[in-house]
C-alpha cells in the first residue's frame, strides 16, 4: 500500500468513524442517562437521509445557503419529532423493564420503515452533494479525495468539539454527566429530570438525523438503511462504555479504522472484524473502554 | 393444586388438543403455517430459558438455530438419506458446542454488554456461513434427502410429507416444553431462578453461579438447535440469513411479547407474533394495504407494550383475589 492510498484510507476511516460518532453519541446518551435501549435510533438516521432526499433541490444547489437552510430545517424537524416521540411513546416506559422498551422501539422501527415505504417508495435514490462542495482534492499523482467527504469530517469534528464543551464546561453538561452516573440523585437535587430527558432525547434524534442528512450524498438513500447503522452504533456504544461520550468517540474512530482497513487488507473477513474487536474489548474490559463512573 | 395452576393446565390442555386436531381441518397452507409456528415456539422456548428464567438476554440465538440447520444439511450423506436418530443429535450437538464456546466467554459480561457480546458471536457465525465455502455463500444450500424416521425397520413418519412432519414437530414441541418444565422444577431450575433474582446472594449461599449459567446457556443453544434442525428439514433449504441478527431479534420479540418468566408465554408469543404477521400480510383482510403489513404489526406491538406490561401471558381472564396476591408475590420476587 503506497502512501497516497494509505492516506485516502485514513481519511475514509476518519470520516466513517466520525459519522458513526454522530449517531452513537445520541444513542449512548439516551441509553446511559435515560436508561432506554432505543432500537429506533437507526430509523432517525434513515429519516435524516430521506430528508436530504426530500430537500434535494435546495440541498444540492450551487449557492451555499440552500444547503445550510436544508440542514437547519432538518434539525428543527428532528427536534420536534424527538420531542413528540418522547412525549408519546417513551415517557411512560421509564418505570418498565428494559425489554419492554426494546419491544416498543422495535415496533417503532417497523412503523417508520413502512411509513417510509408509503411516502417515499422503495427505490434507491442518489442525492447530489452541494455544487460548491462537489470537487475533489488531488493527493499525490494519481489519487484524489472528494471535498464533500472532507467537509463531512469537519462538520462532525466541530460537533464533537461542541459536545465536549457543552458536556464538560456548562451547567447543562453537569446535569447530563450527573444523570449518567446517578439518576435518582439528580432528581432529588431538584433538577427537572422530565425536561432534561425530553431535551436529551430530542438532541439525540437531531444528531442521528444530521448524520443521515450528511451521509445521504455519500451512501445514497435506500430502504432499511438505518438497520446496519443501528447495529454498528450499538457496537460502538458498548465498546466505548455506555453513557460515555468520550468513549463513543474513541470507539467510533476505532471501529472506523478497523472496518475501513479490514475491507482493504482482509476483504474476505471484513464483515466480522468489527465484531471480533468488540468481543475482544469486552472480554478484556467487560464494561467497555470508558465506563461513565 | 391452586386455582391459577389449574386454570393454566386447562388452557394448555385445550391448546394441545387444538394443535393435535388442527391437521384434520386445516388445508395445506394451514398445516404448513402452523408447523412453522411450532418450530418458532420451540425456538422461543430456548430463549425463554435464558432470558426469562436466568435473566440472560441473549441476542445471538439465531447462531444456534442456523448452525444446527447447516449441520443437518452438511451431515446428510450424498448418497442416501440420514436417519433422524443420529442426524438430529448431531445437529443439536453442533449447536451445543458453539453454545459452549460462546457461553463460556460471554457470561463473564452482564446486562447490555451480555446482549452485545452474544450478538457479536452470532455475527461471527453469520459471516462464517456467508463468506466461506462451508456455508455455500449467500445462495445457501439445499437439503435434497429428507432424513428417515424409523424404528426397528418400520417407518414411523414420512418427514417429507406435510402432515407427518406436523405431528413430528408437535411431538418435539411437547417434549421440549415438558422437559424444560421439569428442569425448572428441579434443584437446578431453582438455582437458575435464584441467580435471576439475586446472583450475589446465590454466591453468598455457596453456589458457584458460573457453571449453572453456562449449563443453562448450552441447554438453550441445544433447544434452539433442535428448532433449527426442524426448520432445515421442513424447508429443505438453508442460507446465512437464518443466522442474521434479524432472526435473533424476532425470537426475542416473540418472547417479550408473550411475557418473560413463563414457558407458556414463550409459546403464546411465538404463535401471536406469527399470526400477527400473517394477519397483516393477508390481502383478503387488508386488500392493497397488505403490502404495508409492517405498519400493522408495528402498531400492534406498540399498543401491546402500552397495554400489557406483563406480556400476553400476563393477561388474567378472571382477576380473582388469589390471582392478584399471586401477581404481587411474583412482582416482589422479581424486584
Amino acid at each position: 500500500m503506497d502512501v497516497a492510498t494509505f492516506l485516502v484510507q485514513c481519511l475514509n476511516a476518519l470520516q466513517y468513524g466520525l459519522l458513526l460518532f454522530l449517531v452513537a453519541s445520541g444513542l449512548t446518551l439516551i441509553f446511559g442517562i435515560m436508561g432506554v435501549i432505543n432500537l429506533a435510533h437507526g430509523s432517525f438516521y434513515m429519516i435524516g437521509a430521506y430528508m436530504a432526499y426530500a430537500f434535494a433541490p435546495a440541498f444540492a444547489a450551487h449557492a451555499g445557503w440552500g444547503f445550510f437552510a436544508a440542514l437547519g430545517l432538518g434539525l428543527v424537524l428532528a427536534v420536534i419529532l424527538g420531542y413528540a416521540l418522547e412525549w408519546a411513546f417513551f415517557s411512560f416506559l421509564y418505570e418498565r423493564d428494559h425489554l419492554q422498551q426494546v419491544l416498543m422501539t422495535y415496533g417503532l422501527i417497523l412503523v417508520f420503515e413502512e411509513l417510509r415505504s408509503i411516502f417515499a417508495g422503495d427505490d434507491v435514490h442518489g442525492v447530489a452533494a452541494p455544487g460548491w462542495l462537489a470537487g475533489s482534492v488531488p493527493l499525490g499523482d494519481l489519487m484524489s479525495y472528494p471535498v464533500y467527504r472532507l467537509f463531512m469530517s469537519a462538520v462532525c469534528l466541530a460537533i464533537a468539539l461542541a459536545m465536549y464543551l457543552v458536556i464538560s464546561r456548562t451547567r447543562l453538561g453537569m446535569m447530563i454527566r450527573a444523570g449518567a452516573s446517578n439518576r435518582e440523585m439528580v432528581q432529588s437535587l431538584g433538577i427537572d429530570v422530565k425536561l432534561l430527558y425530553r431535551g436529551m432525547f430530542a438532541a439525540g434524534v437531531a444528531l442521528a438525523v444530521l448524520a443521515g442528512m450528511l451521509a445521504a450524498p455519500v451512501t445514497s438513500v435506500y430502504p432499511g438503511m438505518g438497520n446496519p447503522v443501528l447495529i454498528i452504533c450499538f457496537v460502538v456504544v458498548v465498546i466505548g462504555g455506555i453513557g460515555s461520550v468520550k468513549g463513543a468517540l474513541a470507539a467510533a474512530l476505532l471501529v472506523g479504522v478497523v472496518d475501513t482497513f479490514g475491507k482493504v487488507l482482509f476483504p474476505q473477513a471484513a464483515g466480522v472484524l468489527v465484531y471480533v474487536l468488540m468481543a475482544l474489548v469486552l472480554l478484556w474490559k467487560p464494561d467497555g473502554l470508558f465506563r461513565a463512573a | 393444586m391452586s386455582g391459577a395452576t389449574r386454570h393454566r393446565a386447562a388452557w394448555i390442555a385445550a391448546g394441545l388438543a387444538a394443535l393435535a386436531l388442527f391437521p384434520l381441518v386445516g388445508g395445506k397452507f394451514g398445516v404448513d403455517f402452523v408447523t412453522k409456528m411450532m418450530v418458532f415456539a420451540i425456538f422461543a422456548l430456548s430463549l425463554e430459558l435464558l432470558a426469562g428464567q436466568v435473566g440472560l438476554v441473549c441476542f445471538g440465538q439465531a447462531a444456534f438455530f442456523g448452525i444446527a440447520a447447516y449441520a443437518a444439511v452438511r451431515f446428510t450423506p450424498q448418497a442416501a438419506p440420514a436417519s433422524v436418530w443420529w442426524l438430529a443429535p448431531a445437529s443439536v450437538g453442533a449447536a451445543g458446542l458453539y453454545a459452549l464456546f460462546m457461553g463460556s466467554l460471554s457470561i463473564r459480561t452482564r446486562g447490555v454488554y451480555f446482549i452485545m457480546v452474544t450478538l457479536a458471536f452470532s455475527q461471527m457465525a453469520y459471516y462464517a456461513a456467508h463468506d466461506t465455502p462451508l456455508g455455500g455463500g449467500t445462495d445457501g444450500i439445499y437439503l435434497t434427502l429428507v432424513p428417515t424416521f424409523t424404528l426397528a425397520g418400520l417407518e414411523i413418519a414420512d418427514l417429507s410429507k406435510a402432515r407427518p412432519f406436523y405431528y413430528f414437530a408437535l411431538a418435539v414441541l411437547v417434549l421440549t416444553f415438558g422437559a424444560l418444565a421439569l428442569l425448572l422444577r428441579s434443584r437446578f431450575g431453582r438455582a437458575l431462578a435464584g441467580i435471576r433474582v439475586n446472583e450475589q446472594r446465590m454466591r453468598a449461599a455457596g453456589f458457584s453461579t458460573y457453571p449453572y449459567k453456562l449449563a443453562a446457556f448450552v441447554i438453550s443453544g441445544m433447544v434452539a438447535g433442535m428448532a433449527g434442525f426442524l426448520f432445515a428439514v421442513k424447508d429443505g433449504f438453508v442460507n446465512p440469513e437464518l443466522m442474521s441478527w434479524h432472526v435473533s431479534g424476532t425470537v426475542l420479540m416473540m418472547v417479550i411479547l408473550g411475557g418473560l418468566g413463563s414457558l407458556h408465554g414463550a409459546v403464546l408469543g411465538a404463535f401471536a407474533f406469527s399470526l400477527l404477521q400473517e394477519l397483516f400480510k393477508s390481502e383478503a383482510v387488508f386488500g392493497d394495504f397488505a403490502k404495508h403489513w409492517h405498519l400493522g404489526v408495528g402498531a400492534t406491538i406498540i399498543v401491546a407494550v402500552a397495554l400489557l406490561p406483563r406480556g400476553l401471558a400476563g393477561i388474567r381472564f378472571r382477576s380473582t383475589a388469589h390471582a392478584e396476591t399471586q401477581m404481587n408475590a411474583d412482582e416482589s420476587e422479581r424486584r
